[in-house]
């Protein structure tokens, strides 16, 4: 725990806020692809908090690991449900 | 250092938080993606620089560096395949025209 401990506190609980602003798309969207690119960005923020936490803690050299798997992880799935997708039903 | 690094932050949330309005107010699908898929990469750019240069010249920098690079590569990735699949699936993209 150093000096700026408070200002990572910042930047989680605005990271936090901006998450449910993106899961208010993910939930109303009218189409699929609206829900998917919600997911994507909730994604990206969650790297980001990732981060964040290790720095917080001061264990990065783990949480960079868990965050490298997460974006894999949701690279691997927004693919595959594009994939899926493509060509067929506007659900 | 420290001041640096916490100004990156800032401007990063900044681009963050235009993001999270976008998705918010535009129109259609289409419009949408340039909200998540360019104010992320901007905005994911700058956090995480700016986290990087928190942690000083040594491993743990680079190791946050590389997340920065696997995640300015693949976020255009998967916005330009979900927006293939979208008009390739028959979606109009929003003119003028039709306001909403």
């Amino acid at each position: 725990m150093t000096g700026m401990t408070p200002f990572f506190e910042f930047l989680l609980f605005a990271l936090a806020i901006i998450v449910f602003v993106y899961l208010y798309r993910v939930v109303k969207g009218p189409t699929v692809f609206d829900r998917v690119l919600g997911l994507n960005g909730i994604a990206t923020k969650a790297i980001i908090m990732l981060v964040a936490v290790g720095t917080v803690y001061q264990r990065v050299e783990m949480f960079v690991d868990i965050s490298t798997g997460y974006a894999l992880l949701n690279m691997v799935s927004a693919l595959a449900v594009a994939k899926y997708l493509e060509g067929r039903g506007r659900a | 250092m420290q001041l640096a690094a916490m100004a990156l932050m800032t401007i990063g949330l900044f681009f963050l938080l235009v993001g999270a309005i976008g998705v918010v107010r535009f129109p259609d699908v289409f419009s949408r993606s340039h909200a998540v898929g360019l104010t992320d990469s901007v905005g994911a750019l700058f956090t995480l620089s700016g986290l990087a240069l928190y942690q000083g010249f040594n491993a743990n920098m680079v190791r946050v560096l590389m997340v920065l690079a696997l995640l300015y590569v693949l976020n255009p990735v998967m916005t330009h395949a979900m927006l293939r699949a979208a008009l390739r699936s028959g979606l109009k993209p929003w003119t003028k025209g039709d306001r909403a």
